[in-house]
């Protein structure tokens, strides 16, 4: 499933929902303000971290890009624009987004 | 409601539809206009669950009263949905301990899910709407 | 592939319908189809025409519009939520219209997938 969260871990509890409910294998994209969650010193770079263990993490370049945050990237979260976005959609049977 | 006397669209397709309930009432309009698309899905022979987590489990619980903020109490229609054959509503345990509740404080029954059951259950479904 | 996507909110406000509208465009040109998008809540905002966003800012509605004669786009405008917004057909963007919740369920169920963007 890929699983979809655009709000800003310290703003709302999404991520953290949405981590704990994404099974082994599944796909998070982080768009809008969830991609600060992928940024180095965030709040939430350990949860992030810990979940690339078992699930595959993409953040939208493109959010990132508006946000001034393209050049902190933490490593093992792969930037995606929105192409890449449809491609995650189509290649997953499934999807859901955490609002 | 004329939306009911609606039709399944045809294609004879059943799918597996999960509304994801995340948010309490009132304080947002999402629980009430989340509410009416499960209504409205009930005449179209989907296998439709009903998932409430996170604060999506205050929508369930009894013994409301809105008259003092006077608006529309909709906390009766969860019971109704029975009878649109919309018997599967889940909760997750650890939503309900977080707010110190129990399926008792709800409003109807439910199917109470560990978090590795629910996660298995959203990874099945076909469409998922979240509000 | 038939991607159906479905904006919970209005525009300005929330980076929703921004999201969907190059989530769509992208999809199109990738050599998808779009063939609806349905607005829920407050996303039935988005098929104003009165809005007058500054001239140096993106118009949320005459975009929708737009792509939608491109490419054939049904964008529809839930009626309860509408009704409950002030939305009505007098005021709708050029191909918007409104109709009922049982166009979303039929999106579910005919297309291949269903994107929600919302707050």
């Amino acid at each position: 499933m890929l699983h979809i969260v655009n709000k800003s871990a310290s703003e709302r509890s999404s991520l953290d929902s949405c981590l704990r409910m994404a099974t082994k294998g599944s796909a998070v994209l982080l768009i809008e303000d969830a991609v600060y969650a992928a940024t180095k010193g965030n709040p939430a770079e350990s949860k992030i971290r810990a979940a690339g263990e078992s699930l595959k993490v993409y953040v939208l370049g493109p959010d990132l890009a508006a946000r001034g945050m393209s050049g902190r990237v933490l490593d093992g979260v792969s930037v995606v624009d929105y192409g890449g976005f449809v491609d995650l959609v189509t290649e997953h049977r499934n999807c859901q987004s955490w609002l | 409601m004329s939306e009911m006397e609606m039709e399944d669209d045809g294609s004879g397709i059943v799918k597996k539809f999960m509304f994801l309930n995340r948010k309490a009432p009132h304080g947002t309009v999402y629980a009430l206009e989340g509410l009416e698309v499960v209504l409205i899905t009930a005449a179209f022979d989907q296998d439709v669950s009903l998932v409430f987590t996170d604060d999506g489990v205050y929508q369930l619980v009894k013994g409301v009263d809105t008259k003092g903020i006077e608006v529309k109490d909709f906390s009766k229609t969860y019971r109704a949905l029975e009878g649109y054959d919309i018997e599967k509503l889940y909760v997750d345990q650890a939503s309900l301990d977080a707010r110190g509740l129990t399926a008792d404080d709800l409003i109807v029954d439910v199917n109470v899910l560990s978090v590795d059951e629910m996660a298995n259950l959203m990874a099945e479904q076909d469409v998922v709407i979240s509000f | 592939m038939q991607i159906g996507i479905l904006v919970n909110e209005g525009p300005y406000t929330h980076e929703a319908s921004d999201s969907a509208y190059l989530f769509a465009r992208t999809a199109i040109e990738k050599g998808h189809k779009v063939p609806r998008v349905f607005f829920y809540h407050d996303g039935v905002n988005n098929s104003n025409r009165l809005a007058e966003p500054p001239q140096d800012d993106r118009n949320v509605s005459a975009r929708w519009s737009k792509l939608a004669e491109e490419h054939g786009i049904d964008l529809v405008v839930c009626v309860a939520a509408a009704l409950r917004r002030g939305i009505k057909d007098e005021i709708l963007a050029p191909g918007f219209r409104i109709s009922g919740l049982g166009q979303l369920v039929e999106m579910g169920i005919q297309f291949d997938r269903l994107v929600t963007f919302g707050d």
